[in-house]
Formats: structure tokens, C-alpha cells, sequence
């Protein structure tokens, strides 16, 4: 039954201080939970408020606690690669170790931090910019959610449990195949990414008709506000990239697991196969998480320097042709292949193109603070030092495209300091800028500024200190992935610096968990349109009530609380609104959280050959998605005397701030 | 429901007009569904495509297909496309028994495919062909065999959709089911045209 576990340690990682320590604080962090959950009897609080839920807020608020999370983990892994990496000739980490964490440390950031991160943004967002009462599909949202969630939890459980992946983020083959990679880590890599991956398409789909069909009436397509924009390009993305991947990881589990010969040396496998195709979606991936990024940074400097974004119309030509031409790059993750000058130069070439849309954007938000009147609050100074970080690594990554450059730069230290500038400086601080500005819509208490700044600051010396000396490391020759490397190389003293800003990362981190304790102890009620902003989702209380808005917003304008308030100044009156009347929502479900966890039984087993467990749990999968399609009553309505009551609640709130 | 001040809003929906909303929704997701998995299905005729002469000394297209059950097996489904076509005329005539009733032909019929596919691999199988013999026949396995996977998913589907019919008759939500999985049979039927052509026409050319 057990098949190919023949002893404890092929099942629980041991041997390894490290893991050791990881094992025994997972093991007192469940307890603990455990433990609070049960003495304050907050079990069916849990249930019926959170994990059934189908409310886009929580599953927003949901997706973006997880995502903290991972960020987390994943930073610790950059740490503890700092770590080995900042003296020459080092044994903190044993090679194996290392390439385990650089393995996880990729996979994490992108899929399981980023991309929720995103979703949760979304999700926040969107349905309260557009006037909607909730996302097209909110069973499907949710099930979307748990997932990510599962999928992610699959993925981490293999670093106490089996063995991490240690083929790198995306898995090349013969690396990735059972020839070179026997162990089960591989198996957790594909089941992890696969099952969150099925979510991330959901999501896709569900905020493509969201956005399509639930705007408020009046709300054009060019008026949407332009991280709505950004939201629909991005899931465009999604659209066209992730079946993909989940081809790509389907056949390679073939190869694993039933002998299958796609990806394989020999028996007519082709492993470049596998390389154009998780580029195919890989390319797209990173502009699914980017775009979203610059729609905050709209939203957040037309607010903030109180001017109308400049060139929304060319801001939306830009999104869309970056989505478009996203999908016709990806070559130039391996002009080395040996395509040949032709194919070379068509992959150079549209690199370099895509670049213009961006510079577009960039000129939009310059000129949108030109002569408007700056506050300089955390959103905005995030968005300020985005500006030139991504500039500059948008600028290396031109020339990278250069593809006989990139013979040089392939695989350098310079790469890593490419990619690392634009998705943290462009995704990681768009995000931290979109969490800061939308933090009190979701909670309703305002985040402590001053902290902030403390974190902000840390953040972006660390990341200059942390990923500069990175460029000069890579022209001196340091290939990425290496584990430990000679005194005589003459790379120490770089490296030493590049962990230097690490910590100052980390820091940065530790100041941003320290501001929100901050703030949740001196609580202090944020008022609905916080900001002063200019979008719809700030004309209702903060957080916003469960049906988001009492009576139908009606648009006429893009920025059109904006317009409202400056109309309002003007002593004009704005048309009464509509009567109350009953509002239908979708009903609570415990599917999606159960459907999950028989995904990850399935996975789980799939990982360990363990059919016993994957074949009764795929059964769970379908009796699941049966006893969905047999249930008709998954709706109701919230009265108007409801309504009523919750609006003077809100007001009176409102009120007293 | 007291409501005349909202008229003028322009905005103004009825629940009526709110749940036919809803379901004409969950339609044009489920288009766009279909659309990722022509992406699926697209990607795997790549594979395909790059693999098919990759043989590794193993068996040959030419060798191993056997045109007939093909040709059997390509209009059973062509005909199952024609009677679930009936079933929606059938519900639109507001026919509720012949509705289950062609949809319960479709369903033979679908199950008549399976069976034959499902033979010809453990034919194939015992041949020594497996999906572990050649990059060619991990191609083919994997491809022909994911459209055999969608068809039993649409089959189970079926027959859960006939229970709800017969328990709730014709209503909008049992409409709007029916419409999205003759969706999904006319898809699958067209995927199969691409499977014949490019498998097994182009295999023993």
C-alpha cells in the first residue's frame, strides 16, 4: 500500500537542522491554532463566515492573507540563499539544499505570492470599481480560491514531507524526468502547480465576464476605471497562457508517471518541446502579474496628485497591446537553443517592440503628476519608486533582447538582477502600493503612515543595495544557480553587499507585519472614501457592506465619484437616487473548501503512486461537482428593511470619524 | 416591491429580467471556457504534430491504425452531434420527454464511441503499443485519449442532466444546462474532425 516508502526518512525529511526547525514550529504553529480556535470557539465562526463564503470581499481578504504567508516563506528562502551566497567557499547550505530553495524560492514568489496576491486585489477591487454586487461567478471565485490554496499547501508540505523540487522554478526536462529526478518532489511541483493552476484560469474567466457584462449602467468600456482596464488584460492573459501550462505539466507527469516519452532523451522525446512550452505561458505570466500592477499605479497617482490620469486612452492601447504581444516573446528565454539567427532575431526584435508600450505608460503617470498637487502618502511613494526602478530594469531587459548580448548575459548574476528589478520593483511595489490604498476599503481602519515610510525606505535602499552589485556580479562572470563559489573569483565582496540589502529587505518586511499589528491595536476607523478618491468604490463605507452598494450606481463620467464630489462642490444636484430594493446574492457554500481538500487527497496520492488515495479522491472531485449541479437552491435576497438598517449603521459611523 | 421613483434611472432591472441575466452569463463563461480548451486541445495536436515520427523503432502510424472501427467510431459521434442538435429542438418545442429522450440516444450513442475507443487502445495495448513505447504513441495516447476523457465527462453529465429534467421539467436554469452541454457535444464533435484528419487520415497516407 505504501509502495515506494520503505523507510521513515523516505517520507518525513530528516537529517537537516534546518528542516528540523521547520517541522517543529509547523508542528507548534497547528497547535496553536488548533488550541485559540477551540478555546475561543471560533470553529463555526471559521466555517460559516470565512471558508464557506463566497463574498469576492473575503475571498479577497483570504487570498491576500495567504499570500503574506508565502511571501514570507519565500523571502526566508532568499535569506538563507543570501546567506551561503555572501562569502566565498561557505557550507550553510549543502548544494542539494540550495538547489531545493532556489526551486521553491521561484516558485513561490510567482505562483503562490504574486499571483494571489493579484487575485486578491482583484477581487477587492474590481467588483466595487465597476458597481457590481459581486463577481460573475461567486461559487466558482471561491472554489478558485481554496484551489490556490490547496494546490500552494501541496507544494510546501514537500519540504518536510518527501522532499522539495530542486529542478529550478520552471522544471526543464531531463532535469525535471524521472531519469534525474527519482524522488517525489518533481510529483509535488506538478500537483501543486497544477491544481492552483486550474483556479487561476477560473479566475481568469470569471473577471473577463465580470468585467464585460456586470458594469454599472453608463459605465462604457472607456470609461472603466484603468485598473479595471488592467484586470481585463491581465485575464485576457490568463485566458490564452494557462491551458498551457496545464498541458505542459499534464504531459510531464505522463512522462513521470506512466513512462510516456514527450520530454525524454531518448525513445523519440523532444525536452525542447517542454522548453517553448512552459515559456509560452511563462512570458505571458510575468505580464499577467505586471499589468495589473500598472492599473494600481494609475489609480493610485490620479488620486494622489488630484489630475485626471493623462492618455487614458493610449494607457489602454498600451495594456492591450502588451497583452497581445506577450504572447509572441517568449524565444528569448533561450536564444542559446540554437534556433538559428532568423528565429533569433524575430524574438529580439518583438522584445524589444513590447518595450514601447511600457515607455508609453511610463510617460502617462510623469505626466499626470506634472503641476498636479502631490500627498505623498504610502501608496504614492511606492508608486514614485516604481517609476525609476522599472525603468532601469526595463531598460537591462532590452539588453538582454539583444540576442547575441544574451549569449553573454545568459544565465549571469545580470539576468537575476534583471528580473528581480522588474518584478519587484514593478510587481512587488505595485502591489504593496494597491494593498496600502485599497487596506482601509477592505478593513475599514487606515494603516499607520509613519511605519510605513519606515518600511518603504528600508525596502528600496535594500533593493538597490540587495540587487545592484547583482549586474556587476553577472559581468564578472557568475552564472545563476550556483551554490558556493572560490575566494579567487573575486565575486566576495559583491555578494557580501548583495546580502547586506537582503536583510534590509527583510527588515523592510518586518517593519510592514509591525505597522498592521500597529495599527489593529490602535484601531482607528477609516472613513469610506479615505482617500479623497476618485472611483466608485469609494462612494460606499468602508469596508464595504455585503451587498457593496445599497442602490445601482449610475455612471457618466470616467472617475465618476470624482466628477459627483465636484459637482456637488458646485452646489449642483445630483439626480435622486433609485428606491431600495430587495438585493439577490448567492448563498454560502461548503463545495468549493471540500471539492479542494479531495484535490489535494488526489494530488497527494498522484505525488506518492499511492492510487488507493488519488483514485477515491478524484471520485470525491466529481461526486462534488455533482451534487453542485444538483443544487438549485443557491440564492436569496436581502430585504429592504435590511438594507435600511445597515445603510444607518454605516452613515452613523461614518458620522462619528 | 414598491419601485416607481427608480424608472427613470436607466438602470432599472427587474428580477425576472435579473435571473435571465444570470443564466445567459453562465453561457458566455462557458463559451469562453471552451475557448482555453481549445487552447488545450491545440497544444496537444502541437505535440503531436512535433512527435508523430519520433517512433523509436516501435510501431508505425501506418501499421497500427485500423481504418474501419475509425470510421465507425467517427459517425457514431457525428450522428450523436445530430440527435443532441433534436434534443435542444425538442426543448425549445417545449417537448420534455423527447428531449430526455434524444438526449438519452446521444448518450448511447457517446457510450457506443467510448467503447469502441476504448477497445481499440487495449487492441493497440496488446499489440505491444503502449504509451510508453514511443514519443509518436505518447502523442497519440494522450491526445485521442483526452478527447475520449471529455466525451465520458459529458456522458456522466448527460445523465445527470436527464435527472434534473425529468424531476424539474423545462425551466430556465434546466434550459440554459442543456444549451451549454450541446455547447460542449458539437465542440467535441469538432475536435474529433481534427483527430480523424490529422491522426489517423495523415497517419496512413
Amino acid at each position: 500500500m505504501w509502495g515506494n516508502l520503505e523507510s521513515f526518512s523516505d517520507f518525513f525529511v530528516t537529517g537537516d537542522p534546518l528542516i528540523l526547525g521547520a517541522q517543529v514550529s509547523i508542528a507548534l504553529a497547528m497547535v496553536a491554532i488548533v488550541l485559540v480556535l477551540t478555546i475561543f470557539k471560533k470553529w463555526g465562526w471559521l466555517w460559516r463566515e470565512w471558508l464557506t463564503t463566497v463574498d469576492h470581499k473575503r475571498v479577497g481578504i483570504m487570498y491576500i492573507i495567504a499570500s503574506i504567508m508565502m511571501l514570507f516563506r519565500g523571502g526566508v528562502d532568499a535569506l538563507l540563499m543570501r546567506v551561503q551566497l555572501a562569502m566565498p567557499d561557505t557550507n550553510f547550505l549543502h548544494a542539494e539544499h540550495y538547489n531545493a530553495i532556489f526551486t521553491t524560492h521561484g516558485v513561490i514568489m510567482i505562483l503562490f505570492m504574486a499571483m494571489p496576491l493579484m487575485f486578491g486585489l482583484f477581487n477587492i477591487a474590481v467588483p466595487l470599481q465597476i458597481g457590481a454586487r459581486d463577481v460573475a461567478y461567486p461559487f466558482l471565485n471561491s472554489l478558485s480560491f481554496w484551489l490556490f490554496f490547496f494546490g500552494a499547501m501541496l507544494f510546501n508540505v514537500s519540504f518536510v514531507i518527501g522532499g522539495s523540487p530542486d529542478a529550478g522554478w520552471v522544471a526543464y526536462p531531463p532535469l525535471s524526468e524521472l531519469s534525474h529526478s527519482p524522488g517525489v518532489g518533481q510529483n509535488f511541483y506538478i500537483w501543486g502547480i497544477q491544481i492552483s493552476g486550474i483556479g487561476s484560469l477560473a479566475t481568469g474567466i470569471n473577471f473577463v465576464v465580470t468585467i464585460l457584462k456586470m458594469r454599472a449602467p453608463g459605465m462604457k468600456l472607456m470609461k472603466m476605471p484603468m485598473f479595471t482596464w488592467s484586470v481585463l488584460s491581465s485575464c485576457l492573459m490568463i485566458l490564452f497562457a494557462f491551458p498551457i501550462l496545464t498541458v505542459t505539466m499534464a504531459l510531464l507527469f505522463l512522462d513521470r508517471f506512466m513512462g510516456a516519452h514527450f520530454f525524454t532523451l531518448d525513445a523519440g522525446g523532444n525536452p525542447m518541446m517542454y522548453i517553448n512550452m512552459i515559456w509560452m505561458w511563462g512570458h505571458p505570466e510575468v505580464y499577467i502579474v505586471v499589468v495589473p500592477a500598472f492599473g494600481i499605479f494609475s489609480e493610485v497617482v490620479a488620486t494622489f496628485s488630484r489630475k485626471k490620469l493623462f492618455g487614458y486612452t493610449s494607457m489602454v492601447f498600451a495594456m492591450i497591446g502588451i497583452a497581445v504581444m506577450s504572447f509572441f516573446t517568449w524565444a528569448h528565454h533561450f536564444f542559446t537553443m540554437g534556433s538559428g539567427a532568423d528565429v533569433n532575431a524575430f524574438f529580439a526584435v518583438s522584445t524589444m517592440i513590447i518595450a514601447i508600450p511600457t515607455g508609453v505608460k511610463i510617460f502617462n503617470w510623469l505626466f499626470t503628476m506634472f503641476r498636479g498637487r502631490i500627498r505623498f502618502t504610502t501608496p504614492m511613494m511606492w508608486t514614485i519608486a516604481f517609476i525609476p526602478c522599472f525603468v532601469v530594469g526595463g531598460m537591462t531587459g532590452v539588453l538582454l533582447s539583444v540576442a547575441p548580448a544574451d549569449f553573454q548575459f545568459h544565465n549571469s548574476y545580470f539576468l537575476i538582477a534583471h528580473f528581480h528589478q522588474v518584478l519587484i520593483g514593478g510587481v512587488a511595489f505595485g502591489y504593496f502600493a494597491g494593498l496600502y490604498y485599497w487596506w482601509p476599503k477592505m478593513f475599514g481602519f487606515a494603516l499607520n503612515e509613519h511605519l510605513g515610510k519606515w518600511a518603504f525606505w528600508l525596502w528600496n535602499i535594500g533593493f538597490y543595495v540587495c540587487f545592484m552589485p547583482q549586474y556587476f556580479l553577472g559581468l564578472d562572470g557568475m552564472t545563476r544557480r550556483l551554490y558556493t563559489y572560490d575566494f579567487d573569483m573575486g565575486w566576495g565582496p559583491l555578494n557580501m553587499i548583495s546580502t547586506v540589502g537582503g536583510f534590509l529587505m527583510g527588515a523592510g518586511f518586518l517593519f510592514q507585519v509591525w505597522q498592521i499589528a500597529h495599527s489593529i491595536r490602535f484601531f482607528k476607523r477609516a472613513k469610506g472614501d479615505h482617500w479623497d478618491g476618485r472611483t466608485l468604490e469609494w462612494s460606499i463605507p468602508s469596508p464595504a457592506p455585503l451587498y457593496n452598494f445599497a442602490t445601482e450606481p449610475v455612471v457618466n463620467d470616467v472617475d465618476d465619484w470624482w466628477e459627483t464630489k465636484q459637482k456637488l462642490a458646485k452646489g449642483e444636484k445630483l439626480a435622486p437616487k433609485p428606491a431600495l430594493q430587495p438585493i439577490h446574492m448567492p448563498k454560502n457554500s461548503s463545495i468549493p473548501f471540500i471539492m479542494s481538500v479531495f484535490w489535494f487527497g488526489a494530488g497527494f496520492g498522484f505525488v506518492w503512486d499511492w492510487l488507493w488515495m488519488a483514485i477515491p479522491s478524484m471520485v470525491g472531485v466529481a461526486v462534488c461537482m455533482i451534487a453542485r449541479s444538483f443544487t438549485y437552491d443557491d440564492d436569496y435576497y436581502i430585504p429592504v428593511d435590511e438594507i435600511e438598517r445597515t445603510e444607518k449603521a454605516a452613515a452613523l459611523k461614518e458620522a462619528s470619524i | 416591491m414598491a419601485k416607481p421613483a427608480s424608472q427613470h434611472a436607466g438602470g432599472h432591472h427587474d428580477h425576472e429580467h435579473g435571473h435571465h441575466d444570470l443564466e445567459s452569463l453562465k453561457t458566455l463563461g462557458f463559451w469562453i471556457f471552451l475557448m482555453t480548451d481549445v487552447i488545450i486541445f491545440g497544444c496537444l495536436f502541437a505535440v503531436y504534430v512535433v512527435l508523430r515520427n519520433n517512433t523509436a523503432g516501435g510501431p508505425t502510424a501506418e501499421e497500427l491504425f485500423k481504418m474501419p472501427g475509425v470510421i465507425a467510431e467517427t459517425f457514431i459521434l457525428l450522428t450523436s452531434s445530430f440527435t443532441s442538435g433534436l434534443a435542444v429542438l425538442m426543448m425549445h418545442a417545449g417537448k420534455k420527454k423527447a428531449l430526455i429522450g434524444w438526449l438519452a440516444v446521444t448518450a448511447i450513442l457517446g457510450a457506443a464511441f467510448i467503447t469502441l475507443e476504448v477497445t481499440e487502445f487495449i487492441d493497440m495495448v496488446h499489440e505491444g503499443a503502449t504509451i510508453s513505447t514511443s514519443g509518436f504513441l505518447s502523442g497519440f495516447f494522450t491526445l485521442v485519449g483526452t478527447h475520449g476523457l471529455h466525451v465520458s465527462i459529458g456522458l456522466v453529465w448527460m445523465v445527470g442532466l436527464m435527472i434534473q429534467l425529468s424531476k424539474r421539467g423545462i425551466t430556465p436554469v434546466t434550459k440554459r444546462k442543456v444549451e451549454v452541454l450541446s455547447l460542449y457535444w458539437h465542440f467535441l464533435d469538432v475536435v474529433w474532425i481534427f483527430v480523424l484528419t490529422v491522426v489517423y487520415l495523415m497517419g496512413v497516407m
